[in-house]
Formats: structure tokens, sequence, C-alpha cells
């Protein structure tokens, strides 16, 4: 146990070496360059360089309700079409259902809908394979029922969508480094570092931004809308001080028309405002519909809000034009930056919210190196003061284990938590607890008569199982935790499994050829223990 | 320097003979602590609850009382408001089913932010919903549940079946004390509470461990030495291991509990409390518990 050959020592040095290489970038100013030197340093969680952690839920009850909807709507456009008479088009909970009125037109209408499910299937582009709805029939009764793959496909696409969709959202308020990641089928969670401003990135993600361009209607007054009825073509709609709109369901030019968006200022007025620019064939609509309304109201609709009901006073044919709102600064910036990004193809909500100031993550640092170092000091004099010798050999080895924790963080670049910080401390505790269970082996041997090399030798080889079999338990314990545990937890298991596994290298290998050498050179004829 | 031993050479305590004191000593513990579980419960922080907390800090002190009252202001009367660490930072904590107005759990944060914001600096906000919080204890039990079926496991392939009983009751008694002085002491009860009594269970798995490894090799080396002289020695043999890692852990685990900062108290004093618990239980419990089960001694007489 105690001989090492060359090769072994000087493999043992070089690893040692080149993990403290890979820690070094950590104890040197952020800007030095130094050449052949990594640049990589541990990655602080965000309770330690502040920022804010947001679990979102894609809201697929909607993207069902749409699903069914676009089914009902498909159907009945087809069958009109082939002029196949039906009754009681209905949506269902999970898809629709018909009746076909002339019995000898029910094969032909089961065709004409089975070809939907191939079309609908084309328009997801990786739905290969994937049926779009089940079609059953009970004597002209047939009743289409979606499956669960088309909407789990379906739903796969609305997150991959508004993980493009979020990413540029966050790009317009200029944060660098989000983590955008999805999370088991519907959830998306996000890592923002350094925000100032939570609330606007909430408010942000909050809107479903599908904007929308129609008319007012004008055959009676919104009030008398509401008072009386609403005529069957329009909905009442309000604007952001609450004053109510009558306007047309029907949309003239949707949002997925505009082609940029940028906050400005109004060249008369003065006041902030968000120039928008269609693309070719929202232009030719806008210009269409703009020549056919002059003098008459329109509505800019975002996710059902009003926010500008300007009346059009000359055809706009240039294919860009101005909302005025009324608008903060901020809320024109921010609203073009909705408009750029585009909508969400369904809400989001927030499950869960983690912000953390910069303030208090400095705060969290200091205190964290502090109590490393003086938990640090405690133990090195602890173990110096109750073995010695020995003593000093296995602070060499538990500072190596620090130096060693903080270089595979830099390597892996994983994430470092206050609780990872907790993690370290942990295991500054624990990890001399292999020396000492080592040191007491040999203490009890040389007290059994043994010669010095041999006491030492036996009690290496005797430790080694209880070591493995006390680190293993705790090795599982840590494991399990960084698998199931989440955001700052996950953060403690990671430091925690390093500082196990690290531990074991220094605490049982280094101090092993670091005694051995001691022994052959000086060879003692005590042990000084 | 001649190094110190703090426990002396060839300690010779009779830990089994202890049985009547720490079999009282641990059942007392026990049932207090279910008992204190079952009338105070535990303090569920908003991770397992759900609702909102909010941490404000100013350059001076904060009063309670005039956060109360603009809090009351605008319709969060049940909101919880305590110190935290220092007079100058203030927790408040709401629940979800306590929001007044019907308002959406992510509406609280922003009111109160509106109102607080200008004079406070707001430090951390944190919200967690329904889903997530119920999901989240879901995990919780299930971690703990899971890490510690893998280690009676293991231990049952390296040891006898006694030994993993031993273990096992020894964990169940650890983490029922550790649970009942949370609930007395009222120490918010969150996620990294879980972690917390994770890396207890760990510790206190590993003292056990230790002492059983030299049981073990004793049974191997004295194979016609009484099972009870037997175990004490072996709790004496590693008893000064024992000692030593305990302090070494604690030796840190103080220094992370009074300069780590506010945020990571709670997990701190968890710890503290799991390494007294686990040290204690691995030297009176669980070794008492394989001297009350046997073990099979003679392998060739089958």
């Amino acid at each position: 146990m105690l001989y090492f050959s060359f090769t072994k020592k000087f493999f043992l040095l070089g690893t040692c070496i080149l993990i403290a290489f890979l820690a070094l970038p950590n104890f040197l100013n952020q800007d030095s360059n130094i050449p052949f030197v990594p640049n990589k340093t541990v990655n602080l969680g965000l309770d330690l360089r502040g920022g804010s952690y947001l679990l979102l839920e894609v809201d697929t009850e909607t993207i069902r309700k749409e699903k069914v909807d676009n089914i009902v709507d498909d159907i009945r456009s087809t069958l009109r079409k082939n002029q196949i008479q039906y009754s009681s088009l209905s949506s269902l909970e999970n898809g629709a259902k018909v009746y076909i009125l002339k019995e000898e037109e029910v094969n032909k209408a089961i065709a004409l809908i089975k070809d939907l499910n191939q079309t609908q299937n084309n328009l997801i582009f990786s739905g290969q394979g994937i049926k779009d709805f089940e079609l059953s029939n009970d004597k002209g009764n047939l009743v289409l029922d979606i499956t669960k793959q088309s909407m789990k496909e379906k739903n796969r696409l609305a997150v991959t969508q508004s993980i493009e969709i979020i990413r540029r959202r966050i790009d317009g308020l200029g944060v660098t480094e989000p983590s955008i990641q999805r999370q088991g089928e519907n959830r998306i969670l996000l890592e923002v570092p350094g925000l100032d401003d939570p609330q606007r990135l909430k408010d942000l993600l909050g809107q479903t931004a599908k904007l929308n361009f129609r008319m007012v209607d004008t055959s009676i007054s919104a009030s008398e809308a509401i008072r009386t009825r609403t005529p069957s073509r329009s909905e009442v709609l309000y604007d952001k001080d609450l004053v109510p709109w009558l306007v047309n369901k029907k949309i003239l030019i949707s949002g997925e028309r505009l082609s940029d968006a940028q906050a400005g200022f109004d060249q008369m007025t003065n006041s902030p405002v968000v120039n928008f620019r269609f693309d070719v064939v929202g232009g030719k609509a806008f210009a269409r519909a703009t020549s056919k309304n002059v003098s008459k109201p329109f509505a800019i609709v975002l996710d059902d809000e009003v926010i500008s009901a300007p009346t059009i006073r000359e055809p706009i044919l240039g294919g860009s034009g101005q909302i005025e709102g009324g608008f903060s600064v901020e809320e024109a910036n921010d609203l073009a930056i909705l408009l750029r990004a585009g909508a969400l193809p369904a809400p989001l909500s927030i499950l869960e919210e983690r912000t953390i100031g910069p303030g208090l993550g400095a705060d969290s640092i200091n205190s964290g190196k502090i109590a490393t170092t003086v938990g640090m000091i405690l133990v090195l004099l602890f173990i110096f003061i109750s073995y010695g010798r020995f003593g000093v050999y296995a602070n060499v080895a538990l500072t190596l284990n620090i130096i060693f924790i903080i270089g595979i963080l830099s390597l892996l670049q994983a994430t470092l938590t206050l609780p990872g910080i907790a993690g370290i401390v942990l295991t500054v505790g624990m990890a001399v607890d292999a020396n000492v269970i080592i040191f007491e082996r040999i203490r009890e041997e040389y007290n059994n008569g043994k010669t010095p090399f041999s006491s030492v030798e036996s009690g290496y080889s005797r430790a080694l199982g209880t070591i493995l079999d006390a680190n293993i338990t705790t090795l599982i314990a840590s494991v399990i935790l960084f698998f199931l545990g989440t955001g700052p937890i996950k953060g403690f298991a990671v430091t925690l499994t390093i500082g196990i596994i690290t531990s074991f290298f220094t605490a049982f290998v280094i101090t092993r050829l670091i005694i051995s050498q001691w022994l052959l050179k000086r060879k003692p004829e005590e042990l000084p223990i | 320097m001649k190094p110190i031993r703090w426990i002396k050479k060839n300690t010779n305590i009779n830990f089994l003979g202890l049985k009547k004191i720490s079999i009282f000593f641990s059942f007392l513990l026990c049932i207090c602590s279910i008992f204190s579980i079952f009338i105070f419960g535990l303090n569920y922080g908003i991770d397992f609850k759900g609702g909102t907390l909010i941490e404000i800090k100013s350059t001076s002190k904060i009063e309670i009382s005039d956060i109360r009252s603009r809090l009351y202001g605008i319709g969060f009367e049940d909101a919880q408001i305590q110190t935290f660490g220092s007079d100058d930072t203030i927790l408040i904590r709401i629940e979800n089913d306590n929001v007044i107005n019907g308002e959406a759990d992510l509406n609280a944060s922003k009111i109160i932010a509106k109102e607080l914001g200008n004079l406070f600096l707001i430090q951390r906000t944190e919200i967690v919903g329904p889903k997530v919080s119920s999901e989240l204890i879901q995990k919780g039990v299930l971690a703990i549940i899971t890490a510690v079926s893998l280690m009676l496991f293991y231990i049952w392939i390296r040891f006898e079946w006694q030994f993993s009983l031993g273990a096992v009751l020894a964990l169940i008694h650890d983490v029922t004390i550790t649970l009942g002085l949370f609930s007395l002491f009222g120490i918010e009860f969150n996620l990294s509470i879980i972690a917390a009594l994770l890396t207890i269970i760990g510790y206190s798995m590993n003292d056990t461990v230790v002492v059983y490894d030299r049981i073990r090799e004793n049974l191997r080396k004295y194979k016609q030495m009484d099972l009870f002289e037997l175990i004490n020695n072996s709790i004496n043999d590693t008893l000064s291991r024992t000692t030593l890692t305990s302090v070494t852990t604690l030796l840190a685990l103080f220094s992370l509990y009074f300069l780590g900062g506010e945020v990571i108290r709670g997990f701190t004093l968890a710890m503290i409390i799991g390494v007294f618990i686990g040290t204690y239980s691995s030297i009176f419990v669980a070794s008492q518990i394989i001297f009350f089960l046997g073990i099979k001694r003679d392998w060739s007489k089958n």
C-alpha cells in the first residue's frame, strides 16, 4: 500500500497540478488574460449573482380548444363546398360530431373528412405517420376523436414556439445570457441573471400579444350595445381606461403580418408611439382596408384590449403606420418588443418565481467566503492539534480538496449556489473523516506494537473498507438529491457529490503518498501520532 | 508538539449497559417529538404551502408595525411579517388563500412591490403556485424514500439483515426527533430543509456504518467473545473517530451558522441538530438494536 511506482507518482502529481490549474482562474482577477491559463470560472447560481428564476406553463387547454374549433370549421367548409347536407355539427370535449342527413352521402362525407386528416397531418411537419383524429360512424352520426399523439405533438410544437418567442422578448429587454429550457411536457424553465426590473419581465411574459386590426362598429354606440343587445357581428372590448368600444369580430389584418415594430416619438406631439411596418401581403390588405374606410374609426386590439382606435384620415398605402396609445416611453418600448417578437401560441402562466436582488447575492457570496474560510481554519487547527505531523498531511489533503472542488466545478461549468457553498463547508468537515478513520487505525495498530511502517501500511488497508462503506452511503443520498432536487438544492447536491469523490482521492491517496515518502526518507523509530 | 488525544487510549465505557437510560431517553424524545408535531405541526414555508415571500431591506431599522399597517391598507390583513437576521431586513409572507379580492397570487407581489418598492429595497421575491408546491412535497418525500431505501439496500448487501434493521430504526429515530425539534422551535420547513434532512440521514448512516464495520470485523476476529462485550468494544474502538468527525463537521457547520448569512441559517441549524442526534443514535440506538436482535456467530453450524 505504501509503495508508489514512479509512473504512479508522476500520474498523481500530474492530476493534482491539472485540477489546480483548472481552479486557477477563480483566484485571479477577472480581466487578467494570461496565456495558457483557462478562463472558465465557477458558474454562479442566480441566488449568488442575482436574477430571476421563473417556471412557466403553456396553457394546453387553449391549444386543445383551438384545435377543436379548427376541426369544426374544417368540417363545415368541406361539407358545404361539396354540398353535403348535414346537421348538428358541434364541438366535443376532444373532437367534433356531425350528422349526415342523406344516407347515400355518408361514405362520401367520410372520405372527405378523412382527407382532412391527411392535410392536417401534413401541416404538422414532424408529425409523420401521426393520425390527427379517429373517425367513427354510427348510421350517419360521425364522431371525430383527436388522437393523443396528435395533441401531444401540437403541445410540443406550442412549447417550442413559445420558447422562441420568449427568447425574442427577453432579447428585446437587452438581458444577457438568459437560459430557457423545456421542462416536462408543457413547461418552460427560465433563468434570467441580473435583472433590475423582474416585474417588467413578468408583464412581458404575461401577455399572449395577439394583435389585430378591426373596424369599429358605428351602427350603435358601445354603451347602447351594453345596455341593449350587441350585434352578432360585433363585440364589446375595453381600453386600458375601461372605456368600452364596439368592435367588429371580423379581423382586417392580424399581427402575424407585421414585419417590424419600433418605439419612437410622434413628430407633432412628441409623445411616445410605436411605429410598425407590415409585410407585403399585410401592406396590401392594409392599403385596401384603409382606402375603403376613409373617415371611419378602426381599432387596434391587443389580447382583447383596445390599445388605440384612431379614425382613418386617408388611405395608408405605404404599408406602415403608427400606434398612439397614450403610452409612457417604457410602455411604447415594451409594446414594440411584444409586436416584434410575435404572439405566443397559447397563454403562459407563471407557476413559480424566485427573484434575488444583486445586493443580496453579493452579500451571500461574501458571507459564504467568510464562513468557508473560518470553518476551514478551525478544522485545520483542530486536525493539527489532534494529529500533529499527520494532521499537517491531512490538512494539505483538505486544502487540496477545496481546490479540487473549485477546479471540477469550473471544468463541468456546474452551478455554484448558496446551498452549494454550504455543501463545500460540509465537505470540509466530512472530508477529514476519511483521514480520521485512517489515523485512528494507525494509532491502534501502533499501540498494538507494530512497527511504524507496518502500522501505517495496515492502517490504510484496514480503513479502506470502512471509508468506502461510509462514503458510498453518503454518496447515495447526494446523488438522489441531485436527480430529484431543483434549483438551489441541486447546487448543494453537486458540491457534496464532487466533494465526496475528491475527498476520497485526497484523503486516501494523496496523504498516503506524502506519508509514505516521509516514512521512506526518514525511517522514523517512533510514529508521532 | 505532541498530538492531543481527546479520547483516551483503550476507553472502556459500557455503552450497552446504559441501556435503561438510553432507551428511556430515546423513547421520551421520540414521543415528545411526535406530540409536538401533532400539536404544533410543522411550520411549512411557501415551498410546500404555496404563497408569496418578499424580503425588503432598508438602511435603518424597519418598524414592523409600519409595514403591517401599509399592507393592511392594501388588503393583506393576514400577511406574516418578521425581521430576518437584523432589524433592517423584513420578511413578508402571504399565503395563497389569504389574498383578498380574489387576486391571483402573482398580483400579491406586484401590489406589494408597488406599495413598498419606493421606500425599501426589495431583495428577494419568491412565489410558489399551488401546483408547484404540491409537486415539491411529492418530490421531497420521494427523494427521502428513495435515498433511504437505496442506503438500506446497500447495508443489507454489505452486512446482515440485523444491521439493516438497526440502521432503519436509528434513522426513523433521528428523523422523528429532528422533525420534533423543528416543530417545537417553529423552524421554517422548506425545500432546503429536505436537503438538510437527507444529509442528516446520510451522515447518521455514515456514522452507523463505521461502528457496524468494526462490529463485523470484531465478529470475525473474536469468534468466542460475548456479543455484549464485543459490541461494547467496537463502539469504544471507534469512539475517538466518531467524536473527532462530529467535532470537525460541527466546527464547519457552526461557522456557517454564525457567518454564512441569514438565508441558510435554518438549513445549517437543521444539520447541527442532525449531527448531534446522528452521533448519539449510532452509538446508543443502532448498536443496541443489533444486540437485541442477536447475530448468528458460527457460520459452520447452519
